[in-house]
């Protein structure tokens, strides 16, 4: 077996450490190293966003980021989104606005409109639709998603 | 829009938040990849290089002693199966086809076609090991188009396969034509003869794939006392262990399929790939095996929908279609099985045609058994018939819906099979689309351009069983069997708190395996909310029922004098006794024990769906590139349970229409190589391609349903691929007959008319 290197970085906001393969995806050591299964595989290439994280704030394809890289830095997935049982904004908009069909694409939707919300709060159709082009949605046509995270946009919490 | 007047319904036509929501946006839901076990090992499955190949011998020894590794399997390791043919719900094969599918006997029939199966202790060990397996082939031509394959001088796939012929006969040579049907009615010729105008074209369009987010995967466990576990991302848990009970040679009370939620199908997730070769590999090394796909095994390996060459000659006498001559021929991919008759059958069906003829083949080629893909086969046969009406309505200055609608079928028009419809909404979708702000706005600008086109699909009913279990509070259990991939356990739950008068959220519906409720049909078919919902219809007067007798019995009166209203029981007489719904749920200890409504259909009248698309383009000329700038569906739906999610699939179906249109191809080499088998390269539409896809739901309730549902799902697919190629024609005045008309196609087609 490939030697493993001990790498220490923060997700979700904890402090966590894990052992990995050089040749191991960010999105492997999530899925099956650390148990973070809500960050889906869609092509392993780079090319449908759904393994989306946020890495140090930045949208990442975890499947395209080894884990080593995660060293030192802060992760977010899709588990870490919600703040409790609170859901947030977008993940409550896109319940009330049906923006999921099947729902594999969804957590990666929500985690890179997060990033695009979180610093470009008052975002419209046209840079969500931008925004978003990373990400597939096989299922929906985009229409709910993109009026779920505009309403997310208009919500207190989000542009505050 | 309302065409029908509509019962006072409470629940039905909100729009509530579905019960697996919050799993979804929180990633807990686990999919069928998600699903972690006890001494769980990983496999990988070796796939042929070559798209037609004579397999001369397979040498595992290598690949068996590397480390990590388990168990390896081949063709061999399946039991011999005999010919039966096995209908999985949307599309039919024999289950020697499947099993020689699952993984290649003698031949290889396309690249990608699985060879062998290793499991190891991980997955970089099992891929490293399938390169370890010797495989030596003869190599073939491979045959990878309709055209191609039809020639009396072409390489056979199997050379023991012949024409089956309208007569019912088998043609005398071996060919790579599986089968050729024909429907005929009235006097083609004679129509012809007589015609105010006649337009007669070639089309052809190319493989796609449903493109679904979540891969492939398969999870088995096979125990040493002979049972099967699987866990799997499946429209049909039924149609999966029916499935591996004929492929593995087992009971199928022996085999127990968990569905783990889908990430999309759209009938690409009905057939079994990686499910027995896990098994299989479970049963050699006696721990539980996961196989997972990655992005190029899916476009190479499981199951696209069909490519195909259509010619058609339609006639007009005074404004009315008086003829359809129409010759479909479309890939089945490695064996028997394309959707070519559900096309030939649908793509007349929204009109009145008095003289027909339909020709229909079904043609073998080196590429990957096709799966059905959303209204299989009539999107490709509406491309052809909705074209050449297009320009009949425009050779006789007709308005193109004004054209349809005088054309329209209505209930008791017969289809060409001589089936009469129903009560339809063909007529009342038209008038929607011409009543539509869209149509009624002018296009305006150079290079832009508006196209119609209508679509018919039959939806399917088949069976379905649930159980609801009623709890002492007042709450509901809902036990189905119905893969949700949509939205299905909200239109479930929501049309049985209809049916008993309670509110939605007393109602927690759960999708469980096949030994925990009797057989449901796919989710598919445009079927669950139509067919599971007339199951849970059932299931709620059984409780109503049950719940009327426990009321007289604790009344001591007649069941008559009882009566089920509004979630509450009365007595017909005595003003003082009512209860409701919940108080009685709280006596089922003195009123006979636990409470259970049971519901099994086969739904028999699923309601035909009828959509008309209105699209406005931009055509670069200098790039190619067609913008969509505004897109408006009218669809009848009989009754919307849940309008968002009626919306989503309306939506949802005409993007994956406009990618199939503008841009979507499997994209061949001459030696039968895909050349863009990933994301990057088959390129699907992003939210930035797109515009808001307007709806506009109509409802001419379904009589053969208590609610008056109708399927929704699969419609939407059908009209895009004509409606945006009208639209072009439109836009440059050039008619496009090959997909997809990609930039490519576009720059080259306009110059070469200069
Ligand atoms: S799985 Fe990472 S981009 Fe598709
Ligand atoms: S909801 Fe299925 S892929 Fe987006």
């Amino acid at each position: 077996m490939p030697r493993r290197t001990h790498i220490q970085t923060t997700l979700n906001g904890e402090e966590i450490d894990f052992l990995c393969e050089p040749r191991q995806s960010l999105l492997e050591v999530l899925r099956d190293e650390l148990g973070l299964t809500g960050t889906k595989e869609g092509c392993n290439n780079g090319n449908c966003g759904a393994c989306s994280v946020l890495m140090d704030g930045r949208v990442v394809n975890s499947c395209c980021v080894l884990g080593v890289e995660a060293e030192g830095s802060e992760v977010v997935t899709i588990e870490g989104v919600a703040e409790g049982d609170t859901l947030h904004p977008l993940q409550q908009c896109f319940l009330e606005e049906a923006a999921l069909q099947c729902g594999v694409c969804t957590p990666g939707f929500i985690v890179a409109a997060k990033a695009l919300l979180d610093s470009e709060p008052d975002a419209d159709e046209a840079r969500v639709r931008h925004w978003l082009a990373g990400n597939l949605c096989r299922c929906t046509g985009y229409d709910k998603i993109v009026r779920a995270v505009l309403k997310a946009s208009e919500m207190e919490e989000v542009s505050a | 829009m309302t065409t029908t007047e509509k019962p006072d319904y409470k629940v039905i036509g909100t729009r509530p938040i579905r019960p697996d929501g919050v799993e979804k946006v929180t990633g807990k839901a686990l999919y069928g990849a998600d699903i972690h076990l006890p001494d769980l090992v990983q496999g990988a499955v070796l796939r042929s290089p070559h798209a037609h190949a004579r397999i001369l011998s397979i040498d595992t020894s290598a690949a068996e002693a590397m480390p990590g590794v388990l168990a390896v399997v081949t063709h061999s390791d399946l039991p011999v199966v005999a010919d039966k043919v096995l209908d999985m719900g949307e599309g039919a094969s024999t289950a020697s086809d499947m099993s020689k599918n699952v993984l290649a006997a003698d031949k290889a029939l396309y690249r990608g076609h699985a060879i062998a199966g290793v499991a190891a202790t991980n997955v970089h060990d099992a891929l490293t090991a399938i390169e370890a397996i010797k495989v030596e082939y003869e190599v073939l031509t491979p045959v990878l188009n309709v055209q191609d394959a039809m020639r009396d001088d072409a390489p056979l796939l199997d050379e023991s396969r012949h024409t089956r012929t309208p007569s019912g006969e088998e043609s005398e040579d071996a060919s790579n034509v599986a089968a050729h049907n024909r429907f005929e009615g009235g006097d083609v010729e004679a129509a012809y003869a007589e015609a105010d105008v006649v337009v007669e074209r070639e089309f052809d369009t190319k493989m796609v794939h449903q493109g679904y987010i979540e891969p492939h995967n398969g999870t088995a466990n096979w125990n040493s006392d002979g049972t099967l576990t699987v866990w799997t991302s499946t429209q049909g848990a039924f149609a999966v262990r029916g499935a591996l009970a004929e492929l593995l040679q087992l009971p199928v009370s022996r085999i127990r399929v968990i569905p783990m939620e889908i990430g999309g199908g759209f009938g690409g997730k009905i057939g079994v790939y990686l499910e027995p070769v896990a098994a299989l590999l479970s049963r050699k090394c006696g721990r539980p095996v996961q196989l997972t796909m990655d992005r190029t095994d899916v476009f190479q390996a499981t199951g696209p929908t069909s490519g195909g060459h259509m010619k058609g000659k339609l006639a007009v006498k005074d404004g009315k279609i008086t003829a359809a001559e129409v010759s479909l021929a479309f890939e089945a991919g490695a064996f028997p099985g394309s959707p070519v008759m559900a096309g030939a059958m649908c793509m007349l069906s929204p009109y009145e045609v008095e003289n027909f003829k339909v020709d229909a083949y079904d043609v073998v080629v080196n590429k990957p058994k096709v799966a059905a893909y959303r209204a299989p086969g009539a999107p490709n046969a509406s491309f052809c018939v909705e074209q050449l009406i297009d320009e009949l309505a425009r050779e006789t200055g007709a308005d193109p819906l004004q054209f349809r609608l005088s054309n329209s079928a209505r209930e008791g028009t017969r289809m060409i099979t001589g089936v009469a419809h129903p009560r339809i909404g063909q007529e009342e979708t038209v008038q929607a689309a011409q009543a539509s702000d869209h149509y009624n706005s002018p296009i305006e600008g150079p290079n832009r351009g508006r196209g119609v086109a209508g679509g018919f699909w039959f939806n399917a009913g088949m069976q379905s069983s649930v159980v609801a279990s009623v709890n002492p509070d007042g709450t509901v259990n809902l036990i189905e069997g119905s893969t949700d991939i949509g939205g299905t356990r909200a239109s479930l739950a929501m049309q049985l708190a209809e049916t008993l008068g309670i509110e939605y959220d007393s109602v927690r519906p759960t999708v469980v395996d096949t030994d925990s409720v009797g057989h449901n049909d796919v989710t598919g078919g445009s079927r669950t909310a139509y067919a599971s919902g007339q199951a849970v219809y059932e299931a709620g007067l059984d409780i109503q029922q049950q719940m009327v007798a426990r009321a007289a019995q604790l009344w001591e009166c007649e069941a008559e004098d009882v009566e089920y209203a509004d979630g509450a029981l009365r007595h017909t007489s005595d003003s003082e006794k009512t209860m409701t719904f919940a108080e009685l749920a709280g006596k089922q200890m003195e009123t006979g024990g636990p409470l259970q409504g049971r519901g099994s259909v086969v739904a028999r009248s699923p309601g035909a769906a009828f959509g008309v698309h209105v699209v406005d383009v931009e055509v670069d000329p200098d790039t190619g590139k067609v913008d969509i700038l505004r897109y408006t569906i009218a669809q009848d739906v009989g009754t919307a349970v849940h309008p968002a999610y009626v919306e989503g699939q309306m939506q949802g179906g005409v993007v994956q229409g406009i990618g199939w249109a503008l841009n979507e191809e499997y994209y061949y080499g001459e030696d039968g190589r895909m050349e863009n088998a990933s994301f990057l390269d088959y390129r699907m539409p992003t939210s930035l391609d797109l515009p808001m896809i307007d709806t506009i739901i109509v409802e001419v309730p379904n009589p053969g349903h208590p609610f008056g549902v109708r399927g929704v799902g699969e419609v939407p697919i059908v009209p895009p691929l004509a409606a945006i190629a009208n639209a072009v024609h439109d836009a440059t005045g050039h008619r496009f007959t090959e997909l997809p008309i990609s930039p490519r196609r576009v720059v080259e087609e306009l110059h070469n008319l200069q």
